[in-house]
């Protein structure tokens, strides 16, 4: 029986791994964390229908459950990858026949952006933080009290030069939209303010989702970057922007902020270009073979990719990338 | 007062805090549509009035929202009416009726 | 407040052994900051400073103002580089915010562009017969001061630290732009939250007050103000950070850069008399020091004779009381060797009433 090691529990490493099983493939899931599930465990509810994360979660351990020819290892990260043999950080090697790179990204820590004061300043939070206050149910202030007045910021460690990530995260335009019209349930008399470069809505439904936030729940959407964030007297943060379409300077005083943190590539990422002869794209994430016809493959026979490895993903996307990494590496398998 | 041969500039700064919003809210919760701008530029582009004078539809109807009135009436008062810019809004938005809106709004500003 | 980042960015500041260079405005806006800052250094720590007369201005304010070109004040930096040599010094260290960020500037072009720095080599020889070695350390006089933060804090005589209620002061910092705003890591604290001022407060028992406008820049832009027409949006930036700071009730503003001292001191004079607005407490302004009177007035130095606080626009003397510091009112008019130097006529900044004022072109 021919065995593939899949490194990331994620949802592309799961849907990877479900999909090698139904073709009779021994697999081993390895993931770093205590519990699969990757970034999603910390995901309230998913753009644009507000699927709750928990769902397609729950879905796709279902599919994992019982299988008898997977062994799922938690609490173990590769260190080592070739096509042969994976080596994990407690020493132990294990032999394989091909292996799927599903390590997904990371988050952009906020705290480099200095100017926004995370970490700083009390009422500044991330997306991922913003999601599991949903989650929770406790979208409140520092002191308890509702906000009146919130603030959206866009492109957080995305299209910034300036902390070295070039590129665009892609998902975060939509999940601003969405976590815009998610505060205005929660908060129907309180004023949202999104802060935008540009407005990329992608995918199926997303612009659709933008205009019902802008008509149906009145969110305010200015073109502009907020150039830094600073407490008032009053216990506010008093942001500041420039409102391009009218050419003047903006600022007002806000009861929170919340920073649409981007995808960074994992640190991991170098490692694998150096040990494993695999091959980076300028922006840290990993160069699949051929961008049409070898998007989860990489330039090594035997190593394939699945999710946001190679670029920042929505959900679906990755899952479709984790079927169709599954079904390169059986053909791989099958050419053997 | 002493006279030191110049004076303090005012900021240009639009202040969210200090401005009176109520009729931004008023004109917003009458014509939802118009938050759905999103900075294209086809009204201006198209504008009659625009294209022979200052006036700028997007410019001064973002700033109305903003909370910023001084001048808007004034401004609306250079629209001709001719109805283009509403059959080139990509988002549908009733364009002449945002004019007559603010004018009728702002008639006392 | 609280500040995650200060610590990623340290910058080495040499420990004893520094090239003195002065500035070029402080000497007359705050005469005694440069002369304690000797004496702190060299009596109360035991540091060997030079101070060396031979240096010039390093032209930055004609550099800023488009009067002076690069090469020339990059020979005009090399001299001074090749005085200290002389001198038998390896540590620079300038009094003057700007100063500091040409320094810092200059070096970082000559290493991004050695080409030019075999130019300047060239022009200052043919300029002096000099020649010069880049220094081992620059510092600006702030960091050696923010060095020695705590020795000074245990030779101290008091804290920042009201003496009526016992509570600590609450104090503004103001960095200047040209410190940390071109070269993020040559500044202690980096940009955003500059702890070079921030870390002598706290070390020496005040509080830091936050606030909107704290990173505002103070105005002077150099040729923005050297033109009487243009000095309108010089004063509006001073006018926009006081009107920001004052609901936190500061006991005064701390500076490290000549210029903003000057000008936020000086412009609260101004706005006062052209609008009739007051800053501080009790209708007066919010007094402004420098770094080198800050420690000086910890250390016990006098205001007047060795601080040469009389020279301040805003009266500093509400705040000597808060800190508990017995002067002699009097003595504030004599400047040396107790010559009187005459008494200032009054001020609204000072909490004068308008019917005392002096007359003129009203």
């Amino acid at each position: 029986m021919k065995h593939v090691i899949v490194i990331g529990g994620g949802v592309a490493g799961m849907q990877c791994a479900s999909e090698l099983l139904k073709e009779g493939v021994k697999v081993t899931l390895l993931e770093k964390e205590q519990n699969t599930g990757g970034k999603l465990r910390n995901w309230y509810k998913l753009f644009p229908t507000y699927t709750p994360a928990e769902e397609v979660l729950s879905a796709l351990r279902h599919k994992l459950t019982g299988a008898k020819n997977l062994t799922i290892k938690t609490g173990s990260e590769a260190t080592a990858i070739t096509p042969k043999k994976v080596t994990l950080s407690s020493g132990e090697e294990l032999d394989c026949d091909a292996a799927v790179i599903a390590t997904g990204f990371t988050l952009f820590d906020a705290r480099i952006k200095e100017e926004y004061g995370y970490g700083i300043y009390d009422n500044v939070i991330t997306s991922a933080d913003l999601e599991q206050m949903f989650t929770r149910g406790e979208v409140r202030l520092k002191n308890g009290g509702k906000p009146k007045r919130i603030a959206i910021l866009h492109c957080v460690g995305s299209r910034d030069e300036k902390v070295c990530q070039r590129h665009c995260s892609k998902v975060c335009c939509v999940t601003g939209v969405k976590q815009a019209i998610e505060l205005k349930h929660l908060f129907p008399e309180a004023t949202v303010f999104n802060f935008y470069m540009d407005i990329r809505m992608f995918g199926p439904g997303y612009e659709e989702m933008y205009r019902e936030a802008q008509t149906q729940y009145n969110v305010h959407f200015v073109r502009g970057r907020i150039s830094e964030v600073s407490p008032t007297f009053d216990d506010k943060l008093q942001i500041k922007a420039e409102d391009t379409l009218t050419g003047r300077p903006l600022k007002m005083g806000v009861d929170m902020l919340v920073l649409l943190v981007g995808m960074k590539a994992n640190d991991l990422n170098s490692d694998l270009v150096e040990k494993s002869f695999l091959k980076q794209q300028p922006s840290g994430f990993m160069q699949p073979r051929n961008s049409f016809l070898g998007n989860v493959e990489s330039n090594v026979g035997g190593i394939f990719y699945a999710g946001a490895v190679t670029a920042p993903k929505n959900v679906g996307e990755s899952l479709n990338e984790g079927t169709a990494a599954a079904r390169a590496a059986i053909e791989w398998l099958a050419r053997k | 007062m002493v006279n030191f041969g110049f004076s303090i500039s005012r900021p240009r700064a639009i202040d969210i805090d200090r401005n009176n919003l109520r009729k931004s809210n008023e004109i917003i919760g009458e014509m939802p549509e118009l938050q759905a701008c999103i900075g294209c530029g086809s009204c201006t582009a198209s504008c009659t009035a625009g294209n022979l004078t200052e006036f700028n539809f997007r410019k001064v109807h973002t700033l109305v929202r903003r909370g910023e009135y001084q001048g808007a009436y004034e401004e609306m008062n250079k629209c001709m009416l001719c109805g283009k810019c509403r059959l080139v809004c990509p988002r549908g938005i009733n364009t002449r009726g945002i004019v007559m809106l603010i004018k009728r709004k702002l008639g006392d500003f | 407040m609280k500040r995650s980042s200060w610590t990623d960015y340290q910058k080495e500041i040499a420990d004893n052994d520094y090239y003195y260079a002065r500035s070029c405005i402080r000497q007359n806006f705050f005469p005694g900051s440069e002369k304690v800052f000797l004496s702190i250094l060299g009596k109360d720590l035991g540091r060997n400073i030079y101070d060396d007369p031979l240096h010039t201005s390093c032209t930055g304010i004609g550099y800023h103002s488009d009067v002076v070109p690069l090469e020339t004040i990059m020979t005009v930096v090399a001299r001074q580089f090749a005085l200290m040599n002389e001198a038998g010094y390896e540590n620079f260290t300038s009094s003057c915010i700007t100063s500091f960020g040409i320094y810092t500037e200059l070096l970082a072009t000559w290493e991004e562009f050695p080409e030019m720095l075999d130019k300047t080599r060239e022009n200052l020889y043919k300029a002096t017969g000099r020649e010069f070695k880049i220094p081992k350390n620059l510092a600006h006089t702030s960091d050696v001061i923010f060095h020695h933060r705590e020795e000074i804090a245990q030779k101290a005589k008091r804290k920042l630290v009201n003496a009526y209620t016992g509570e600590p002061l609450r104090v503004v910092e103001h960095i200047g732009c040209h410190y940390a705003k071109i070269f993020p890591k040559k500044g202690v604290g980096g940009s955003e939250f500059p702890y070079v001022l921030a870390g002598m407060v706290e070390s020496w028992g005040g509080e830091i007050v936050d606030y909107p406008e704290r990173r505002h820049c103070c105005g002077f832009g150099f040729r923005n103000y050297l033109v009487q027409a243009n000095r309108g949006y010089s004063i509006a930036n001073s006018h926009k950070k006081l009107e920001s700071m004052a609901p936190q009730k500061p006991d005064f503003i701390v500076c490290n850069c000549p210029g903003c001292s000057m000008f936020l001191d000086k412009w609260q004079y101004t706005i006062a008399e052209m609008e009739g607005t007051t800053y501080g407490q009790n209708g007066q302004g919010i007094p402004v020091l420098t770094y080198e009177e800050m420690a000086g007035l910890i250390l016990g130095y006098d205001p007047w004779a060795d601080l040469g606080m009389q020279m301040h626009q805003v009266d500093v003397e509400p705040l000597l009381d808060k800190l508990g510091i017995e002067y002699d009112p009097a003595a504030k008019y004599l400047g040396r060797n107790g010559k009187y130097i005459g008494k200032p006529e009054a001020a609204l900044i000072n909490g004068c009433s308008e019917d005392r004022l002096y007359k003129i072109n009203r």
